[in-house]
């Protein structure tokens, strides 16, 4: 372990402030998921990830990172900020003109850590495998994680890439599914039912893992295992249930903050419940 | 007019799979990718020398498109292949953000473009994709006119860093470039000089542009005939020079005249150099089933059309 679980989720404390801050700064954004996988990504850039903040495109011998449900970005962006790639100062310009954090992640403005943009959901499980297999043909024995929403499954694209990936042997590849059950008209079950998605991604040839995404402990053994599973023929499927608003208390448990951003009350009720632990950008 | 030969016909697809054998060869960067339709991009031969190096997608183009972006980032150079209505308005929005937005070094190599592909009927025949990539923020568009050109053009990319789009097609046709050519982005080919009017052609119109200009030499017309194979970037400078002397222009594409080479050399003289000119396209119509000969006929795209275009805009010149 290179951080203790208390650290980790003082990190992530940390994280979920600047989310809820980024998002009010704006005015626009999207608190909800990107507080549901704050874990996630706590756990994958401070403990699980071997990566350098050198940032360079190919990231050989590095392991890379595909975000597919980009609307996510603020944590992604905060994020990569205390894990250096950044000065968090800059998490002030989010969706703000002439900012390198663009609403959606790009590769356009050149900001350190994005390697592909994403936003016009589908596409990311494509990518991450594009770039497996050039690690593949490169001898580069590295991982490649990607992170999918759940709502996203219903894009067709994904089936084409769930399809591809065990068939020909992509099992570097780590995906989690952001499995909050919630998208923007509202939950997946009445929208249009995922239904038994670790069943339909065995059907393909899938290693499918269950984790709890809000649970660091959880989270970080989880994808230490999934590592673990990887380099036997198979891709590896973390189906990782999160709340949607983990940590801040009035947005849990619906769509409603999915793309919505709080008033200055609000975000004083969403501090409230979360320790600055690293300091404010 | 300068005579132009041919001793054999072959098609523009067969010139791009020569052309990805030989930048396979020189780079062991440049990988394939194909949507179910190997034999009709004519990649057998990358195939054959570089198996580990080729990836067989099946029929889903858009998770092709999204593998050769992500491929990009290990320093791979992918050249896609499918039929251009595949390759193009099925992942138009594969293409803008993982590719074009992404700035990715992907070359979208697209064959059995426009009506010659025939007997497939419109489904099959797009005349929309010069449009759908030209409008794409830094996407580069080639349409070579010949089995050489294409062979030129497919090595050419390789080399160059940035997305592209390579249009090619199904018929053979006469070969009639030189072998050796050295193909440059954006630099447009003078296939004849004259002074009455300018021909400016793409693809496989280019042959058909030098049926007619000989015809019109016979009426005792003196045609300008420029080969116009990159769409975008587009050569300004030869194209103004051009008209500068001959104050007219007709363009020659297999493609809709909305959103084609046409409204690209428009733009252009509109801004530039006010000038007449004729479009010889389809004309915002599907095609139908048909031999590639057929086709070309009833849509209006033979060497007689461009004749006729050449006459009517020298009729408009002041």
């Amino acid at each position: 372990m290179k951080h203790t679980i208390k650290e980790l989720e003082d990190i992530a404390s940390q994280i979920r402030r600047d989310i809820v801050r980024m998002v009010h700064g704006c005015q626009s954004g999207h608190p909800g998921a990107s507080l549901g996988c704050t874990d996630f990504f706590t756990a994958l850039y401070f403990e699980v990830m071997n990566y350098k903040t050198d940032f360079t495109m190919e990231g050989a011998g590095e392991d890379l990172f595909f975000l597919s449900n980009g609307h996510i970005s603020p944590v992604w962006y905060s994020t990569l900020a205390h894990a250096g790639f950044f000065d968090k100062s800059e998490l002030a310009t989010f969706r703000k003109l002439d900012s390198r954090l663009q609403g959606h992640p790009t590769t356009h403005e050149h900001l350190p850590g994005i390697r592909i943009a994403s936003g016009s959901l589908g596409q990311g499980l494509s990518v991450a495998i594009g770039a497996a297999l050039a690690k593949r043909l490169n001898g580069d024995k590295s991982y490649v994680f990607a992170l999918l929403g759940d709502g996203e499954l219903q894009e067709g694209q994904n089936w084409e890439a769930a399809m591809f990936a065990p068939f020909n042997k992509v099992d570097h590849l780590i995906a989690s599914v952001d499995y909050n059950g919630q998208q923007i008209d509202g939950p997946t079950s009445k929208v249009l039912a995922l239904d038994d998605l670790q069943a339909k991604f065995e059907a393909f040839g899938w290693h499918v893992i269950n984790t709890d995404g809000n649970d660091m402990q959880a989270i970080v053994e989880g994808l230490h295992y999934a590592k673990t599973l990887t380099g036997k023929g198979k891709p590896i499927l973390n189906l990782m249930s999160t709340q949607m608003g983990a940590g801040v208390d009035y947005m849990m448990g619906t769509h409603k903050w999915h793309g919505t951003a709080p008033n200055d009350e609000q975000l004083a009720a969403a501090l409230a419940q979360l320790p600055e632990t690293l300091g404010d950008y | 007019m300068k005579k132009y030969t041919y001793t054999e016909k072959k098609d523009t697809r067969s010139g791009f799979g020569a052309g990805l054998h030989e930048a396979g060869k020189r780079n062991e960067n440049v990988v394939a990718l194909c949507a179910d339709l190997v034999g009709s991009l004519k990649m057998d031969a990358f195939i054959k020398d570089f198996p580990e190096r080729f990836t067989q997608v099946g029929i889903a183009e858009a998770n092709m498109i999204g593998i050769a972006a992500g491929m990009t980032i290990g320093g791979k150079i992918p050249f896609t292949g499918t039929f251009a209505n595949f390759s193009t308005g099925r992942v138009y929005d594969q293409i803008r953000q993982s590719v074009a937005y992404s700035n990715k070094n992907v070359k979208i190599c697209a064959s059995h473009a426009g009506l010659t592909l025939g007997e497939d009927g419109a489904t099959h025949q797009i005349l929309e994709d010069i449009g759908l990539m030209k409008m794409l923020p830094g996407m580069v568009v080639i349409n070579p006119c010949d089995y050489n050109q294409t062979k030129a053009a497919t090595i050419a990319i390789a080399e160059y860093e940035g997305p592209v789009y390579l249009r090619f097609g199904r018929p053979v046709i006469p070969v009639f470039t030189d072998p050796d050519q050295k193909f440059e982005i954006g630099k447009a080919w003078m296939v004849n000089e004259g002074k009455d009017v300018t021909i400016i052609a793409t693809g496989h119109m280019v042959w058909k542009a030098i049926e007619a200009g000989e015809k019109l030499a016979e009426l005792g017309i003196d045609a300008e005939i420029i080969n116009i194979h990159t769409i975008k970037p587009l050569d300004d400078e030869a194209i103004l020079k051009s008209v500068k002397k001959t104050g007219c222009v007709v363009t020659c594409e297999e493609h809709n005249k909305f959103g084609g080479l046409g409204e690209s050399v428009a733009r252009l003289l509109t801004t530039e150099l006010p000038t007449p000119q004729e479009f010889v396209a389809t004309n915002d119509t599907f095609g139908e089933s048909g031999t590639p000969d057929q086709l070309m006929s009833k849509y209006g795209l033979d060497a007689v059309n461009i004749v006729e275009a050449a006459q009517k805009v020298i009729g408009r010149k002041k």
